[in-house]
């Protein structure tokens, strides 16, 4: 075991790993990971279990003292990182010595940059899940997000170091999208060919308050549905609701697990990396596919996670 | 994609999840360009906490999740493992069971409220819209029994029904930015306790100085799926009595 030192939280860092499945019926959402195939590579580059824990910093990284030494790689957004002042590569493995510094700054591309140790940042998990949840401030590091002074352990690392980073045809491959691949929602009929044509034809902007719980999109108004409220109804991840109004809300990790607006879309399940890398600001558009295609699409990008090329 | 059949319906919801709807034994003319949502029943509301008794006593390999609601369950499944075409063919298998499933034994839980004053801001409001006065919107809302339809939302949020047609009133125009836990609010028939300070559409009318949801807590929340929930009003004395205890 060996510590790292939170000497600057940036602007908001948390423990995360893949979630928790499961526990829908009492209202807990997943939660975990933003981009969880950055932190599944940051895994695999440090020599971890795909699924251990890491810390997802936003938009703004911290300051981190690593006491004891550790091995560690950065991936996801480039945060400009640098160890005792010395550049950092993302997407490869790198070894510090006792007592260095990695500091990282504002980010260069998208929203998100995962740390990611040998051994994994250790917590009390909470429903078998290191990930915070940080609107119930439940599990991670007390359930919030890291401050200044807060001491974090990792775990005993299983092996030795290995220079290894990412295959630029893989990360090529695994780019995060802004024009994000859709099937239609459940409610998809009760919209207007007209709404529909908006919906699809539109770019949008990610809106300043969006949050793990939801991107918000502004643009193009959806005429919403012409009758009546809807019976509120379990909702997926990467749901596009349409509340009045019409602005769409992607349904994001730290998602409510039910609710009542319809849904016109979907994200695909191969593109939910690339909503967390979403910044305000950004620009997107919705591409609609079909079921078949959605999953063919996962299959993919499943195979080349687990495959050995993924690494050099 | 919607189909009919065993009293329920399928619907895709993602590439990873499904909803089978339940309109509680009512023919669905689905030749209409818009599918009817099922109704807001008990019957159907026990249609969905049956099925989601059997899948937890019977998990199926693959599937991931669950979000049970008024009258539908969403099934979350590893794609990689499942189909939708065979979650389905699953899924029909167990509906076929239903009938022989036993619900638990429902409990009664008495929820102490201390109603109106910075509690419950819209208390008022809610009074003057029925034309009545406070202590009868009180003596209302506490009068009744309710049910747990479910938990959803965010972490410990009980869906209770249904409020006294007297008290049904619309959500507010604009939600609040932050409705501080334990508020008690109503939102058309509904009512709830809101378990964590969250933003909220639901009109306040007083608040509990029960904890909803704790990680130390044997289940976790304090209200459970097809429970009986009553709610007791407290003065603000007893409130701060029962917060310290």
């Amino acid at each position: 075991m060996s510590v790292i030192e939170v000497q600057s939280p940036g602007l908001l860092t948390t423990v995360q790993d893949l979630g928790r499945e499961g526990f829908g019926p009492l209202g807990v959402s997943a939660s975990g990971a933003a981009d969880g195939v950055a932190l599944r590579i940051g895994n695999r580059l440090v020599g971890n279990a795909e699924g251990a824990a890491g810390l997802e910093m936003t938009l703004l990284g911290g300051a981190f003292g690593f006491t004891d030494g550790a091995v560690f790689a950065l991936t996801g957004s480039d945060f400009g990182a640098t160890l005792e002042g010395s550049p950092v590569e993302i997407w490869r493995a790198v070894e510090a010595k006792p007592g260095q510094v990695l500091r990282l700054g504002p980010t260069r591309t998208g929203a998100r940059c995962y740390l990611c140790v040998q051994g994994g940042i250790e917590v009390k998990e909470f429903l078998g899940s290191a990930s915070t949840h940080l609107l119930s401030g439940l599990g991670g590091y007390a359930g919030r997000a890291l401050k200044k002074g807060d001491l974090l352990k990792t775990g005993p690392a299983k092996n030795s170091f290995r220079a290894r980073r990412l295959a630029p045809t893989a990360g090529e491959r695994l780019a995060p999208r802004k024009v994000l691949r859709v099937t239609p929602g459940p409610q998809s009929d009760w919209f207007s060919e007209a709404a529909q044509q908006i919906f699809y034809s539109s770019t949008y902007r990610v809106a300043e308050e969006s949050n793990r719980m939801g991107i918000r999109l502004e643009g193009a108004e959806v005429p919403a549905p012409s009758s009546g409220e809807m019976i509120s109804e379990g909702v997926a991840l990467g749901a596009v609701q349409v509340p009045e109004g019409g602005k769409p809300i992607i349904l994001f990790v730290e998602q409510q697990t039910t609710g009542g607006y319809p849904k016109i879309a979907n994200v695909i399940s191969a593109d939910f990396h690339s909503l967390g890398q979403l910044r305000p600001r950004d620009e997107i558009r919705f591409e609609r596919i079909e079921l078949d295609a959605a999953r063919a699409l996962l299959i993919k990008q499943e195979e080349l996670l687990a495959s050995e090329d993924l690494l050099v | 994609m919607a189909t009919a059949g065993a009293g329920a319906r399928f619907q895709f919801a993602s590439d990873q999840s499904l909803l089978v709807y339940f309109d509680s034994g009512i023919e669905e003319d689905l030749s209409k360009d818009r599918p009817p949502q099922s109704p807001i029943t008990l019957q159907a509301n026990e249609k969905v906490r049956k099925l989601l008794r059997l899948l937890e006593l019977e998990p199926v390999e693959g599937v991931r999740n669950l979000h049970p609601a008024y009258c539908s369950l969403l099934v979350k499944f590893d794609v990689l493992k499942l189909r939708y075409d065979e979650v389905e063919v699953i899924l029909r298998g167990y509906l076929a069971r239903l009938d022989e499933v036993k619900l638990p034994e429902s409990r009664v839980v008495e929820i102490p409220v201390c109603y109106g004053g910075e509690f419950g801001p819209d208390l008022g409001e809610v009074a003057e819209l029925h034309g009545m006065t406070v202590a009868q919107v009180i003596e209302l809302h506490s009068s009744v029994e309710y049910r747990v339809y479910f938990l959803g939302f965010v972490p410990g949020f009980a869906y209770l029904g249904e409020l006294p047609e007297a008290l049904v009133t619309p959500r507010l125009a604009s939600p609040r930015r932050r409705v501080a836990a334990g508020s008690v609010g109503i939102a058309g028939n509904q009512t709830g306790v809101y378990p964590f300070a969250t933003p909220g559409g639901w009109r306040l009318i007083g608040r509990t100085p029960l904890k909803m949801f704790r990680a130390d807590r044997e289940g976790l929340s304090l209200l459970t799926i097809g429970d009986r929930v009553k709610f007791t009003p407290i003065d603000a004395e007893r409130f701060t009595a029962l917060e310290k205890a």
